[in-house]
């Protein structure tokens, strides 16, 4: 029988993603060239924003990642706690930094577009704040990773970290609202991008969008085939040393 | 109080130490482990006393039975000899520290800070720990590190003890205790040193 | 149990137990800051919330490392966890000792050093309250911390990275909590969401706590 659980075994995984890799990557590249060219060269300034506005299709692929990386690294990290499928947690290892970069994308992005339109690189909105507490949940998360020497302890204790992360990273995000409400009254700089927007904006936003999401398929299907050859390596180094 | 081991495999991290050890200790005997250093006795120690996970195989024992004791002392330099037992009995459930002191002849030290001990008085209170823990299985690491010969004879007759009242032991230890039910197990034909067989980066692949 | 617990507090007072440091931290901590942002005491009245929410979390954590690193280094964890204590009762008593000598002696401190801080009278009574609501929060989430990091060699630092970002949301709740006290405003939510993540966190980050340590003896 073909189960979903097959491709828990590295050699399946490998020769799957093997597989896939060149797909995913093709597709990344082709959607993010037509969603990126679309958006910048073939949609109109907006009234208000002027061009400022495109980099639209840069800030909120990448901010919706940053959310999903996460969401897949706790998904992940749950397949290993109860399945212990070794490619799970390296999977939610390799997710980590392709995360933490989108987060920083979506920071960087979010600051270059504030300058023009709030007048300011930072603002404590809670949507903000959200990303910059999800970046720190990133850094702790793969630095836990990088102190534990045995990888299958590590796999443990960072899934743990994760679970209980993500229980306080959704505290975290109604804490955010609840404490800018709380100090200053006024509206809340955030724009509501999904509800006033035209389609003119929205099928480039959408195909970026795709385009990055196959990147990070893409680029976690690579990191996921690397660390699973950096401990084939190790494997064959200690069968080695053990004769 | 029976300790039963089958077909034991034991691991230490990545790596598989031990497989296929088989033993029994029926009450009043005692288990000399032999093996040379790094051969893997801690390991089967920690195996038995429920800190590491079997790779494979079964330890038949009825539960909360085994006291362990480590290489390390684990006692806390600030408190006295006395509370450093206190604390264990309390928190094995025990109330009298009496017999253990007896036995180890810390009377004289009861008010000793345990940081001011040498290290064979802290080896005594160490293994006076043994005693308060109730426990009819006892699984000792090296006990006799650091003691004297009159230190070593009092443990021998603490464990003598023991084992009359219907208790066992499974001991890793170079020296002669000297006990009367004790039988020498060699764990050398069990070594086994490869990486664990659930590791399944062990195989090959493509 | 209770003998951890009476050995844990003994351990703590005695000499080199570290008990009154973390205070002296906050002391120091809660001094230094009108040097940093002058003696302006409007200034001082308005930050004055966050700056000792701040000093008491801050304070909490310098003593973190503690809570497992000791026993694990001359081999009393291992021993315990060869005990009848249940790690998990063992993970909620290091919290709850932890939060004695610590989180305590913080909440009866706060209300002197925002009298130094120039704390608006209205404030103190949810100060304390939110104090003394927060802190158990901030000890059993240093003790899930504590444990994840117990088997590594200087992890004191990486203990604050993965800590801190868990703190976030007793902060904003605790600090809110006083400076609207101190506005005259509606203070009770804040503080009932302090002892809502207080409640959550005792009852669930030990058996996380616990998961950790399982894994770090193995």
């Amino acid at each position: 029988m073909n189960s979903i659980w097959e491709y828990a075994n590295p050699r399946k995984f490998m020769a799957t993603s093997a597989f896939l890799l060149p797909w995913t990557a093709g597709l990344a590249a082709l959607c993010l060239v037509t969603g990126l060219v679309w958006g910048f060269f073939f949609t109109p300034d907006d009234f208000r924003q002027g061009s400022t506005v495109k980099i639209i299709y840069i800030h909120v692929p990448s901010a919706i990642m940053a959310v999903n990386a996460w969401l897949m690294m706790l998904v992940a990290s749950l397949i290993w706690v109860i399945r212990r499928h070794h490619v799970s947690a390296l999977a939610a290892k390799a997710a980590a930094p392709v995360g933490m970069v989108f987060t920083v994308i979506a920071l960087a992005t979010g600051a270059l577009w504030g300058q023009p339109m709030w007048g300011t690189w930072w603002e404590w909105d809670p949507r903000l704040t959200s990303f910059l507490i999800l970046f720190l949940f990133y850094l702790g998360y793969m630095a836990l990773w990088e102190a534990i020497e045995n990888p299958d302890s590590a796999a443990d204790l960072t899934s743990v970290l994760c679970l209980v992360g993500s229980v306080f990273a959704v505290i975290s995000r109604y804490a955010l609202l609840f404490w800018n409400q709380g100090l200053h009254q006024g509206a809340t700089l955030s724009l509501d991008k999904e509800q006033n927007i035209s389609n003119v904006f929205w099928y480039p936003l959408v195909i970026a969008l795709c385009g990055f999401g196959f990147l990070f398929l893409a680029l976690v299907l690579y990191r996921t085939q690397t660390e699973i050859r950096a401990r084939r390596l190790k494997a064959l180094i200690a069968q080695e040393r053990m004769g | 109080m029976s300790l039963r081991v089958e077909n034991l495999a034991c691991a230490r991290g990545p790596a598989q130490i031990l497989a296929g050890v088989t033993f029994a200790v029926a009450p009043g005997e005692a288990l000399i482990l032999r093996g040379a250093n790094g051969a893997g006795k801690t390991t089967l120690l920690r195996t038995l006393a429920g800190l590491t996970p079997p790779l494979a195989g079964t330890i038949t024992a009825a539960p909360d039975a085994i006291a362990y004791a480590a290489h390390a002392d684990g006692l806390k330099a600030q408190l006295s000899v006395a509370e450093n037992l206190a604390f264990w009995a309390g928190a094995f459930g025990q109330g009298d520290i009496g017999p253990a002191v007896e036995a180890f002849h810390l009377g004289p030290l009861l008010d000793r800070r345990a940081g001011e001990m040498s290290a064979g008085q802290k080896r005594r209170l160490s293994l006076a720990r043994l005693l308060v823990t109730g426990r009819p299985i006892w699984c000792l690491d090296e006990p006799t590190v650091s003691l004297d010969a009159e230190n070593v004879a009092r443990f021998a007759a603490a464990v003598t003890a023991h084992l009359a009242a219907g208790g066992s032991a499974v001991i890793a230890t170079h020296i002669d205790l000297g006990l009367p039910a004790a039988q020498t197990f060699d764990i050398t034909p069990f070594v086994a040193k490869r990486i664990r067989a659930d590791d399944p980066f062990a195989e090959a692949m493509g | 149990m209770i003998a951890l617990l009476k050995r844990d507090l003994m351990l703590a007072l005695r000499a080199g137990g570290g008990f009154g440091l973390s205070l002296a931290f906050f002391l120091i901590f809660a001094t230094l800051v009108p040097f940093g942002v002058g003696p302006q005491t409007g200034v001082l009245a308005t930050i004055a919330p966050g700056i000792l929410w701040l000093g008491a979390l801050l304070a909490c954590l310098l003593s973190l490392d503690r809570i497992f690193q000791l026993d694990w280094e001359d081999g009393t964890l291992d021993l315990i966890a060869t005990s009848p204590v249940p790690l998990e009762g063992l993970a909620a008593i290091k919290a709850l000792a932890h939060w004695l000598t610590t989180g305590l002696p913080l909440v009866v401190a706060a209300p002197v050093l925002g009298v130094l801080l120039n704390l608006p009278g209205a404030a103190y009574p949810w100060l304390v309250a939110s104090l003394l609501l927060g802190t158990p929060a901030l000890s059993a989430i240093g003790t899930f911390g504590a444990a994840l990091t117990v088997g590594i060699k200087r992890g004191g630092l990486l203990l604050s990275l993965l800590v801190l970002p868990l703190y976030m949301p007793t902060l904003i709740f605790g600090a809110l909590c006083v400076v609207r006290g101190a506005a005259g405003q509606e203070a009770l939510t804040p503080l009932l969401l302090v002892a809502g993540i207080t409640l959550g966190s005792l009852a669930i980050l030990p058996f996380a706590a616990a998961a950790a340590l399982r894994v770090n003896l193995r």
